[in-house]
């Protein structure tokens, strides 16, 4: 079926979008979350798990301080109140990646709620609220062989690849984002780029979507202007920022055509096309698992020490948004062209090359702004550039994480 | 000395079964703390006893390997589920046994079998290697033929397991001692209280008469008997059987053919959650059906504040008896069981018959405290087994007043043996 889409402005001129993010951290901690295993990427299949992350009869979860920590300060981070009392809890479903067919997750009872992070879209501050911020173990991976497309219909075989299970998953939900109108793709993108930094300004994650350290969910609904809103769909794992914004913009033009031929729209879930930049539609939340949540028995509640939980705020560095007022400062920029310099990406490297030995004076009178048409300078201006770090960007206390991929190894591990 | 464990329990490169086809030819990578404590005391692992399946049951009948025998009357059960531990202890095929408790699995078996068996304080004996049953509930202990022994065995598994996160970091009380200073057979100043509401639950005439027996012998070595009233004790069982086969119906979902142990269906046509479905529907036996069943009912969205968020509200209710009534006594007195062992197959056709023989030994678990079961007498020939129930970390409280009772009463050996 092929259907029509209206023209974007002429949809979000008659509909108010609203749009709410849940994103996946995968922390950058030593260990996993319940057990002993190192955290390193890059290892043959099935080589980085115990009797515990694969969840062998028997076998006991024990928490990770340092997940624990790094969750309540993502949640410091993101202005939320945390909590003196925090559960794990268990969410059932089988699933053949999933070695104890439940996950421990966190339910009503999570580490963190109720903050905000502010993201600057197009010179204004948009207040995108914090409903909640919790800690859960990352499931293994599952590879489908023998098929034409990698999917598993047509597959000979499904392998599993546990080395992932039991990664500490940090999931930060929004509250729902009404009034942001035609720039509501625009503001998802800054959200998740805002955000992205934030937690990468902590030293917890090395927050790479390509590589699914991040991962994104984008719920998207459509009402009429004084209308309640309307049903959302949810897509999932969107895998980078680019696509945050398509998501979002191609769920605004798909649900327009719908409401506008007089159809309503399925609460469910969907899939982001990378070749298309359409969605399609997942499995329908209508007849979605029940999870069963009960506070897992194996885990004792987390209360976190309010001193503990202060120092870790006071501790807390300069989170970006700061960070750039103040070079914007030091450098005397003037907001538009301190924007373009952010949007082409370009602040760390300019910090950089200030901390080489660059004057700081030199930028502001004009050149740095400007940044991104460099190529068309004389070729000897860039040599003040160099040297330019190799590593990049260089803030060692990122990660200790190797930087080789995540992707699926070479199937030799099949034998 | 060589101690046989339950089959529940892990042991590293040995078959551990927990009785269930699901789990057959599964060789743990590891051994369970409480193995490797015995091993490391220098104990020997004799072998593995039979249970009911995933430790569910009161009579052993539902193991998938058979139904194990009372010593006393080959034609009854010897309790369950730890059935095979007790019973290998009463016919003297091993000196010590491991066991389980998660609703009365150590208690209800020794008292059916005239042996000893201890549930030690939730927590003070590490759950690491149990194939899990019930959380919240489970709790690893010593069978034995005379407290002492229990005792000493208690010692060697107790203690703080950093790989249980609900293992306490505190030191094990002095069972050993205490269990000395009982067989003294001097209870002077202690106070036992009896449950008025278990009265009225009506054991059968014999055991109360036995009960009666081990109450005055008490009494005689100077103990002072008051009663004592915890009136939520009535919810027990039904709280119990919320709890448990919920927190099992997620504790058992691991078992799906996909890592370890029996898979069946798997053609290379059938999706993965026929072959899952199949491999539980052939490996899981009747009894396990039912709790997962009844355990994924409660659970569910729209049922969990009914069911289960009640029977947890229970739970602090009876915890909340049990506070009081300390307040008054230094132990609590029952009956472990409310009827001698049973003839095999005589209540397998009525899940309600057979959980009642837990009446007694559930609020005990639900609380978290330790109990213990010790040998009081005979009914029609069978043995009688007399319940002592202590706070938290009071588990040498409950070996005092079981060992001043084997020092008056005497230890029960099968017939046939003596």
């Amino acid at each position: 079926m092929t259907v029509t889409l209206p023209p974007y402005d002429e949809v979000v001129a008659r509909y108010e979008p609203v749009i709410g993010l849940e994103t996946h951290v995968e922390l950058g901690t030593k260990t996993k979350m319940f057990c002993g295993c190192p955290i390193d990427f890059g290892g043959q299949p099935n080589t980085r798990i115990c009797p515990v992350c694969l969840g062998l009869p028997g076998s006991l979860p024990v928490a990770n301080k340092a997940a624990i920590e790094a969750t309540i300060r993502i949640g410091l981070a993101l202005n939320c109140t945390i909590a003196t009392w925090s559960r794990f809890a268990r969410k059932n479903y089988f699933y053949p990646d999933m070695p104890k067919n439940y996950q421990i997750s966190q339910y009503d009872e999570p580490l963190c709620v109720d903050g905000w992070l502010d993201v600057e879209v197009e010179g204004e501050i948009v207040r995108i609220g914090i409903e909640r911020v919790h800690l859960e173990e990352d499931t293994g991976k599952t590879q489908h062989v023998g098929g034409a497309t990698g999917r598993i219909h047509g597959a000979t075989e499904s392998l599993v690849d546990y080395n992932r299970a039991g990664i500490p998953l940090v999931e930060i939900v929004t509250k729902p984002v009404p009034g942001t109108g035609a720039l509501a793709p625009i503001v998802a993108r800054a959200y998740v780029t805002e955000l992205r930094d934030v937690i990468r300004s902590l030293g917890v994650s090395d927050v790479r979507m390509e590589q699914g350290s991040l991962r994104c969910d984008v719920n998207t609904s459509l009402s009429l202007p004084g209308e309640p809103w309307g049903t959302r769909t949810e897509t999932k794992n969107v895998n980078s920022l680019r696509s945050v914004e398509r998501a979002v913009r191609s769920e605004i033009l798909r649900q327009a055509a719908v409401l506008d031929a007089g159809g309503k729209i399925k609460q469910e879930t969907r899939h982001l096309h990378e070749e298309t930049g359409d969605t399609r539609p997942g499995r329908s939340k209508e007849t979605a698992t029940d999870y069963r949540y009960f506070p897992e028995p194996d885990l004792v509640p987390l209360a976190p020490d309010p001193a503990w939980v202060a120092s870790l705020k006071e501790a807390l560095p300069e989170l970006p948004r700061v960070h750039r007022k103040r070079l914007q400062t030091d450098w005397g920029l003037s907001d538009l062209d301190m924007r373009s310099v952010v949007n082409a990406g370009a602040v760390e490297l300019i910090e950089e090359t200030i901390a080489a030995g660059a004057s700081p004076r030199a930028p502001a009178s004009g050149g740095w702004a400007s940044w991104p048409a460099a190529p068309t300078r004389p070729a000897s201006s860039w040599s003040r550039w160099v040297p330019r770090p190799r590593r990049w960007p260089s803030c060692s206390a990122w990660s200790t994480r190797a930087s080789s991929t995540t992707s699926w190894p070479a199937p030799y591990w099949r034998a | 000395m060589p101690v046989g464990v339950k089959d529940i329990v892990a042991t590293r490169g040995v078959p551990t079964t927990a009785g269930s086809r699901i789990l057959e030819g599964w060789r743990p990578p590891y051994d369970a703390t409480v193995v490797e404590r015995m091993r490391a005391a220098g104990l020997v692992m004799l072998g593995k006893t039979n249970l009911d399946e995933f430790a569910m049951g009161s009579s052993t009948e539902y193991s998938a390997y058979g139904p194990t025998y009372n010593p006393w009357d080959l034609t009854r059960i010897p309790g369950g589920s730890g059935g095979g531990s007790a019973a290998a202890l009463a016919a003297y095929e091993a000196p010590l046994t491991v066991g389980t408790d998660t609703g009365g699995s150590i208690r209800q078996p020794g008292a059916v079998t005239g042996t000893v068996g201890a549930k030690p304080t939730y927590g003070g004996t590490s759950r690491y290697g149990l194939v899990a049953f019930s959380s919240s509930l489970d709790t690893p202990g010593p069978c034995a033929r005379t407290v002492e022994d229990a005792a000493l065995l208690h010692a060697v598994l107790a203690g703080h397991d950093p790989r249980d996160s609900t293992s306490i970091p505190q030191p094990v009380p002095d069972v050993v001692g205490a269990a000395r200073l009982g067989a003294t057979g001097d209870l002077t100043g202690v106070r036992l209280g009896l449950v008025r509401e278990f009265g009225a639950e009506g054991a059968e005439p014999g055991v109360m008469a036995a009960f009666r027996d081990g109450l005055d012998a008490l009494t005689k070595l100077g103990a002072e008997v008051v009663e004592v009233s915890c009136p939520h004790f009535q919810y027990a069982l039904p709280a119990y059987y919320l709890i448990a086969p919920s927190e099992c119906s997620s504790n058992l979902a691991r078992f799906d053919g996909v890592r370890y142990g029996l898979r069946v269906g798997d053609d290379g046509q059938k999706a993965i959650e026929e072959v899952m479905s199949l491999t539980r529907e052939a490996g899981f036996g009747p009894e396990v059906k039912r709790r997962v069943i009844i355990g994924t009912y409660a659970l569910s969205s729209g049922y969990y504040d009914a069911y289960y968020g009640q029977a947890q509200k229970v739970r602090t209710l009876i915890t909340r008896d049990f506070t009081a009534a300390f307040e008054q006594v230094d132990v609590l007195v029952s009956p472990t069981t409310p009827f001698v062992a049973f003839p095999l197959g005589s209540r397998t056709s009525d899940p309600y018959q057979m959980y009642l023989a837990d009446l007694y030994t559930i609020p005990t678990n639900l609380y978290g405290g330790p109990a213990i079961s010790v040998p009081c007498g005979l009914s029609e020939g069978l043995p009688v087994g007399f319940q002592i129930m202590a706070p938290t970390l009071a588990d040498d409280r409950m070996y005092r007043v079981a060992a001043a009772l084997e020092s008056a009463v005497g230890t029960l050996t099968p017939g046939e043996l003596s």
